[in-house]
């Protein structure tokens, strides 16, 4: 049973088609990335999903549930949870505040402090809890924000490159924290460039080239594909 | 005393400065002054400083748009014309008795806040942000004082009401409490200072409960990442409409409280320079924060009135060099500053 799925989507900027007839089905309870070399059209299907574009045509149903023309509140209300490119916190308040924010349409009083005093000791933030979310590091801001996508309690959260900036060691810590919330029962949906990570997390791989699907299967079966490959790195050559 | 502890618990929080007796104590002590200070002052000096207090409100709302929802209104001069002249439009027809000016003061803010209802509405649903919306209350601003500037012949009249176009309308009523023994006028004089004063605190524990609520957390979020406060399923517009609303109906309130004051209103209340003072002081104070807000905007009419006083025509250009000086050295607010100095906070980004 697919969780999230598009239907013949399209995005069209002028002239120029983004997204080409898409048709992506998220199965629930998986881990799904999606790669692709710069241009592909991975940042505009992410943003489709998100409803802060309208497609141009095509139906994105989210549990069987017509949400294409759905405002983004809307569909974070229905279960959806995002996690951007670059860190989306709340920069000038302290850490602890962040994820107050985010949890307070759940949580009151005293609940709300030990809920979060429950998502700081998950990111390793405990000992950063005052500190302003600014003067965090790009790693430690992208796992707030992590906490924060997680404290809505999603079914399907959206990660848009989750691990860019990161040091070899955040992004395998990420990793981990990933494959443990996939493991609590939320879908996951990454948008990708580090290969690592992929490897690490991914149960199946999409992989979009010029705004259409151009491979579907494991992260092995995408790794051997000499196709993707070239399309990644002009040579078929990747897998070795 | 567990309610007195209830109390302090929602007027203290993460939004606003100053949470323990560092800060309430002298607070208490300024308000015993400013309670004491009629009774031995004169009533030209309370008179005065009643007229500071007027503008206050709208300082308020446009700390708790702009401050603390990042909505940065140029026009909250509109709401504040729009209130003085319902006010005045209601009383010159129906007089004073039987407490028609408080049903005028309800009146006036109440349209106040269904024209920012409507207004904000197109703004805000419609997505337009940050300088655009800035430029557009200013039209509106500008817009109402055009027109009511020209309102000059006997036909723009409403009802009793002559609204006498650049001259604006005068001789409307002070401010009427009803009572058994007989009606309470308050003109510009010790009773209209205790009422506006008491009013005040009202507004200004008010906004302190409001900021620290769920809303106002909502509200300080959607400043710092509106995108974010979205995607954790906040409809970001719904907040800023509302703070918008609010925001107007404070300007609208102290429309009509410079009304009852003056017993006057003039369309240049709605001017560009008139619209763009309560932004100066504000920012002067410290957007950020309310107390900030409220003592820097009543220090700055002080300086302000001071400087028109003895300065004249310098008075204007005066608070230009006091804007960018503030921006420059203090661009959280220089009260802010202060705050920040007294009580050793960790810098805050606005």
């Amino acid at each position: 049973m697919s969780l999230l799925q598009t239907i013949d989507l399209n995005k069209s900027f002028g002239g120029l088609h983004v997204t080409n007839h898409v048709n992506l089905a998220i199965a629930a309870g998986e881990i799904h990335c999606l790669i692709g070399p710069n241009g592909a059209g991975k940042s505009t299907l992410f943003r489709l999903l998100l409803g802060e574009y309208l497609p141009s045509s095509g139906k994105i149903l989210y549990d069987g549930e017509d949400i294409t023309r759905l405002k983004p509140f809307q569909r974070v209300a229905r279960g959806l949870s995002v996690k951007f490119q670059v860190p989306g916190i709340f920069k000038g308040l302290s850490v602890r505040q962040n994820l107050e924010i985010a949890l307070q349409a759940r949580f009151k009083h005293r609940a709300l402090q030990a809920e979060s005093d429950r998502l700081l000791h998950f990111l390793h933030l405990e000992s950063n809890a005052v500190d302003r979310a600014g003067n965090l590091s790009h790693g430690q801001q992208q796992w707030l924000e992590i906490g924060m996508a997680m404290s809505l309690q999603p079914r399907l959260l959206l990660l848009d490159e989750p691990t860019a900036g990161m040091s070899p060691e955040e992004t395998e810590a990420t990793g981990e924290m990933v494959i443990s919330l996939n493991r609590s029962g939320i879908t996951i949906l990454a948008v990708e460039h580090d290969m690592d990570f992929v490897r690490q997390v991914a149960q199946r791989v999409t992989v979009l080239h010029f705004g259409k699907i151009f491979a579907q299967g494991t992260v092995d079966e995408i790794i051997a594909n000499d196709e993707v490959a070239e399309i990644y790195l002009g040579e078929p050559t990747y897998a070795a | 005393m567990s309610r007195l502890r209830e109390f302090f618990s929602r007027i203290n929080g993460p939004q606003t400065f100053g949470s323990g007796p560092r800060f309430w104590i002298p607070l208490g002590v300024l308000l015993l002054i400013a309670y004491v200070f009629p009774l031995f002052s004169d009533d030209y000096t309370i008179g005065n400083v009643a007229y500071f207090f007027t503008w206050l409100f709208m300082a308020a709302g446009l700390c708790l748009m702009w401050g603390y929802g990042g909505t940065l209104s140029f026009g909250q001069t509109a709401f504040f014309g729009i209130g003085g002249y319902t006010y005045g439009i209601v009383t010159l027809n129906f007089g004073a008795d039987n407490g028609v000016t408080i049903y005028a003061l309800v009146a006036s803010v109440l349209l106040g806040a269904i024209v920012a209802t409507l207004l904000g509405y197109f703004l805000f649903y419609g997505r337009i942000n940050g300088v655009f919306l800035g430029i557009v209350t200013l039209a509106v601003s500008i817009l109402l004082e055009r027109f009511m500037a020209q309102t000059a012949g006997p036909q723009w009249r409403i009802g009793e009401a002559r609204l006498n176009g650049f001259n604006g309308m005068n001789g409307m009523p002070a401010l009427t409490i009803p009572w058994p023994g007989g009606d309470i006028s308050l003109p510009a004089g010790a009773g209209f200072y205790y009422v506006i004063l008491s009013i005040l605190l009202i507004v200004y524990f008010g906004i302190r409960i409001l900021v620290n609520s769920r809303f106002g957390n909502i509200l300080v979020a959607i400043r710092e990442n509106p995108q974010r406060a979205e995607m954790l399923g906040y409809d970001v517009r719904r907040f800023q409409l509302g703070a918008f609303v609010i925001g107007s109906a404070l300007a609208s309130l102290s429309g009509v409280f410079y009304t009852c004051w003056g017993q006057y209103i003039t369309p240049s209340s709605m001017s560009l320079t008139s619209a763009a003072l309560p932004i100066v002081w504000v920012a002067i104070g410290g957007r950020g924060d309310i107390t900030a807000s409220l003592l820097g905007a009543l220090l700055t009419l002080a300086v302000f009135q001071t400087l028109t006083v003895n300065g004249a025509q310098y008075a204007l250009i005066m608070m230009g060099v006091l804007l960018l000086v503030n921006v420059l050295t203090a661009p959280e607010g220089l009260i802010l500053q202060l705050f920040r100095f007294r009580f050793k906070l960790s810098p805050r980004s606005q």
